[in-house]
């Protein structure tokens, strides 16, 4: 199985280069309690970060369906950020344990359909690391960037 | 269809600056569900509000979209701005366009103003979804449990029972007393800490309404504001309390000697004591880890000379639970090993100190009889050097925080020593002099003035040994020269560092603590005492280095909190809960395996309309729920679904980027 995976690479054309206006659109799914609150710390304190992230409150990162992340990439979003309490911080006690696991069978899922593995990402944000938000946006801003435009499994794509 | 009003605030400039107020306005009104969408000034202001009251009416609104600061901030404000209205509050949503844009996209107004847009249609999106929801009462236990006995412990466990509120006052030590209960004399006013410590150290003790558990660590909490579970571990202490009279015979008798933690290692107590004379309770415990008899099966001289008969080497430890609604925590702090600096060659000089063993030193009650001398060899030292901000405030020796009290118990100690050894004079470096606070400045010119302390502004170096003295090489700042004294006695003032478990108890909790190991309040200006977890308070240093003043002060907040909530036999709590839909449910039973709190169990209904065959399918207690939504994802069926955070509500946003 792990040879199998190791062979599984990205079927996303790197030939479809970006229209110049193209700005990339990033889903970020926040927890209430730790990321939520640290996001809000980063705008308090003033840390700039790259405008393409829009962000959704939820409860706990367990409340992430992986539906969420499938539909992000399939109707508007280029990049799918989740982020939760860091291990053992949970405000719901174990919530992000499970989300850490569904995320990372999401996210294989996601690779054997040919996304590239950067399109959709996990961090650990708590509710005092308003500068590490901002360099998580940062980082998974660059990597969307450097992949361009998601056309793979778009809706739109299909209708034509 | 929905009739959304969509309401962006400027919020003075913090918005305004840096979004496009109007263009989100004109963005907001082009959606086809929005039929009524205004900007203004202060949108949580009186007039504010007023508008989205009179919208509500005036355009028969089914929906509101605040567009303002984070949901975090001012959501409670909104929502009853529309209960007000008549409207159910649950159809409010937020829009963060101020700690999600203007804040943080200062430099790119279009992409703000963009942004906010967006945001405000994810909202709009998102509230045409929305459900009437209803508070959910539960009935609340009217009994709180303070962890921890320093001051800040005593003063909140007292001020609650002094309403009349059962409380459980857990504390790791054999005796309540903390850190204050160290101290010789308090700033600015040299109260003897003791003096006035002890005779609220006693009341805890006879209050009735307060049960006192020493030696003992609270290991589980379970349960939800108002109804907690707290498992508290008694740890043994072979010493039946019920027939000790502390007398003392035990302690005087014992061989084993180890060094005192009450006096920072300076002496030594025995393998049984009480830590001090007026410990609260005034009965001693084993230490396990020292005592012969119950190392290595030989000894037993205490329970030989127990009158009573109260020693007891097979005693275990207990696990004891209480059911109480509300909880306070104060682990208060402790000092930083100053090792790191090594230039000060901490370790390996003997004549350099900390300020916690300063003070036991000079306590009347302190190993020394409360004269100060070198450990070295026992002289009284003439020349004392003072270092303040060892560690705080040393972004390199990895704490970047003030430790706050540093600046007066340091001019405490230049007066005490001077009172203690009139003929001696104190060096003080400092790097700035934060004396803030009622009767302090006037506190540390007195210390300069009338002790003659030598106030230093600079750094020190390096200490090196030179014969029987410490040469202290720093800087003067004020005259830009190099200086050098030769000390007879270095005291460090150290950095305050919380309690090295308080990571570990935050989890148990489950509340949040920051990189150095402070639990983090819920807001730090407008809720300092609360947690982001409903009824969990924090009291004292266990949140930020503070003074006595201010903690107890904090800790009497924590006691009106904890009064406020029970203030009614019930309390509310918010809709946010998951519901199940039985009628698509399979009885998997997923669900009931990753709840966290155990809120979900199964029930048998009906196969259909009428039928005898029974099938199994999931029940949510919503008294329970704490609404984390674990239970919805897992769902295959799609069964579940969490109130305010609804699959449509949820995927309504993102398709409406």
């Amino acid at each position: 199985m792990e040879e199998v995976k190791d062979k599984i690479v990205s079927i996303e054309k790197p030939e479809l280069i970006a229209p110049p206006e193209w700005k990339p659109v990033i889903v970020g799914i926040l927890c209430n309690w730790c990321s939520y609150a640290g996001s809000d710390l980063t705008g308090t304190s003033r840390t700039q970060y790259p405008p393409n992230i829009r962000i959704i409150r939820v409860p706990c990162s367990s409340r992430v369906d992986p539906w969420f992340i499938i539909k992000a990439l399939q109707t508007t979003a280029d990049g799918v950020l989740i982020s939760g309490c860091h291990p053992g911080d949970c405000h719901y006690i174990s919530g992000n344990y499970y989300a850490r696991r569904r995320f990372l069978v999401t996210k294989e899922l996601l690779k054997m359909v040919g996304f590239h593995e950067h399109r959709v990402q996990f961090s650990w944000v708590s509710a005092a690391e308003g500068a590490k938000f901002a360099q998580v946006v940062k980082k998974v801003t660059e990597d969307v960037v450097k992949l361009g435009p998601l056309h793979l499994y778009k809706k739109e794509n299909f209708s034509k | 269809m929905a009739r959304v009003g969509v309401f962006v605030c400027f919020c003075g400039a913090n918005i305004a600056d840096f979004v496009d107020v109007p263009t989100v306005v004109e963005e907001a009104k082009k959606i086809r569900e929005v039929k009524f969408a205004v900007d203004y000034k202060y949108m949580c202001s009186d007039p504010g509000q007023q508008m989205i009251r009179d919208a509500i009416v005036q355009y028969r609104l089914t929906s509101i979209v605040v567009a303002a600061c984070s949901p975090r901030m001012h959501e409670k404000t909104f929502r009853k701005a529309l209960s007000d209205a008549g409207m159910n509050p649950y159809l409010l949503e937020v829009a963060n366009i101020r700690e999600h844009s203007s804040w943080v996209h200062q430099k790119d107004k279009k992409a703000a103003t963009d942004k906010a847009g967006d945001l405000v249609r994810m909202a709009v999106a998102k509230s045409i979804a929305n459900e009437q929801l209803h508070e959910i009462s539960v009935p609340v236990t009217k009994r709180a449990l303070v962890i921890g006995g320093g001051i800040a412990g005593i003063q909140a466990a007292l001020d609650i029972a002094d309403a009349r509120i059962p409380v459980t006052l857990v504390e790791r030590s054999p005796s309540i007393g903390g850190r204050m209960a160290q101290l010789d004399e308090t700033f600015p006013t040299l109260d003897c800490s003791q003096c006035i410590l002890t005779p609220k150290m006693v009341d805890v003790a006879s209050h009735p309404f307060i049960e006192l558990i020493p030696y003992s660590e609270v290991i589980e909490l379970d349960g939800y504001v108002g109804n907690y579970k707290a498992k508290i571990r008694k740890k043994a202490s072979y010493v039946n309390f019920k027939s000790c009279t502390g007398c003392g015979a035990c302690w005087q008798k014992c061989p084993v000697k180890v060094p005192n933690e009450y006096n920072m290692g300076i002496d030594t107590r025995k393998a049984i004591y009480t830590p001090f004379p007026q410990a609260v309770p005034n009965k001693p415990v084993i230490d396990a880890k020292h005592c012969t008899m119950l190392l290595k099966g030989k000894c037993g001289i205490c329970a030989k000379f127990c009158e009573k008969g109260a020693i007891d080497f097979k005693m275990t430890d207990e696990v004891i639970e209480r059911e109480i609604g509300a909880v306070v925590v104060a682990t208060g702090y402790d000092l930083w090993d100053a090792t790191p600096y090594e230039e000060y060659g901490v370790g390996r000089y003997k004549d350099i100190i900390n300020s916690l063993e300063f003070e036991r030193m000079v306590s009347a009650n302190g190993p020394t009889g409360g004269l100060p001398v070198r450990p070295s060899d026992g002289k009284v030292p003439k020349t004392v050097v003072f270092i303040k901000c060892v560690g705080s405030r040393d972004k390199a020796k990895g704490i970047e925080f003030c430790s706050k009290i540093c600046c007066m118990y340091t001019a405490k100690h230049a007066i005490l020593l001077h009172h203690k050894v009139h003929d001696s004079r104190a060096y003080i470096f400092y790097m700035d002099i934060r004396a803030a606070g009622k009767g302090y400045e006037e506190f540390v010119n007195r210390a300069q003035v009338e002790t003659g302390a030598v106030y230093l502004r600079g750094r020190v170096s390096k200490i090196y040994q030179k014969g029987e003295k410490l040469m202290v090489r720093g800087e003067d700042g004020q005259l830009g020269q190099e200086v050098e004294v030769e000390a007879d006695l270095v005291v460090l003032a150290t950095a305050i560092i919380p309690d090295k478990e308080n990571p570990a108890l935050a989890r148990l909790l489950g509340i949040s603590y920051d990189k150095y190991g402070y639990l983090s309040e819920a807001h730090p200006k407008l809720r300092p005492v609360e947690t982001a977890k409903a009824g969990i308070f924090l009291a004292g240093c266990t949140q930020a280095p503070k003074d006595i003043p201010e903690t107890v002060a904090q800790a009497s907040a924590c006691a009106a909190k904890v009064c406020g909530l029970f203030a009614g036999d019930t309390i509310k709590k918010d809709p946010m809960v998951s519901t199940v839909n039985k009628d698509f449910c399979s009885g998997c039973q997923n669900c009931v395996k990753v709840c966290p709190y155990q809120a979900i169990v199964t029930e048998d209904i009906p196969l259909g309309h009428g039928a005898k065959e029974m099938r199994t399918v999931a029940k949510i207690n919503e008294g329970v729920c704490q609404g984390c939504g674990s239970c919805v994802a897992i769902c295959r069926s799609m069964a579940i679904n969490l109130a305010g955070f609804t699959d449509p509500q949820i995927i309504n946003e993102i398709v409406a980027i």
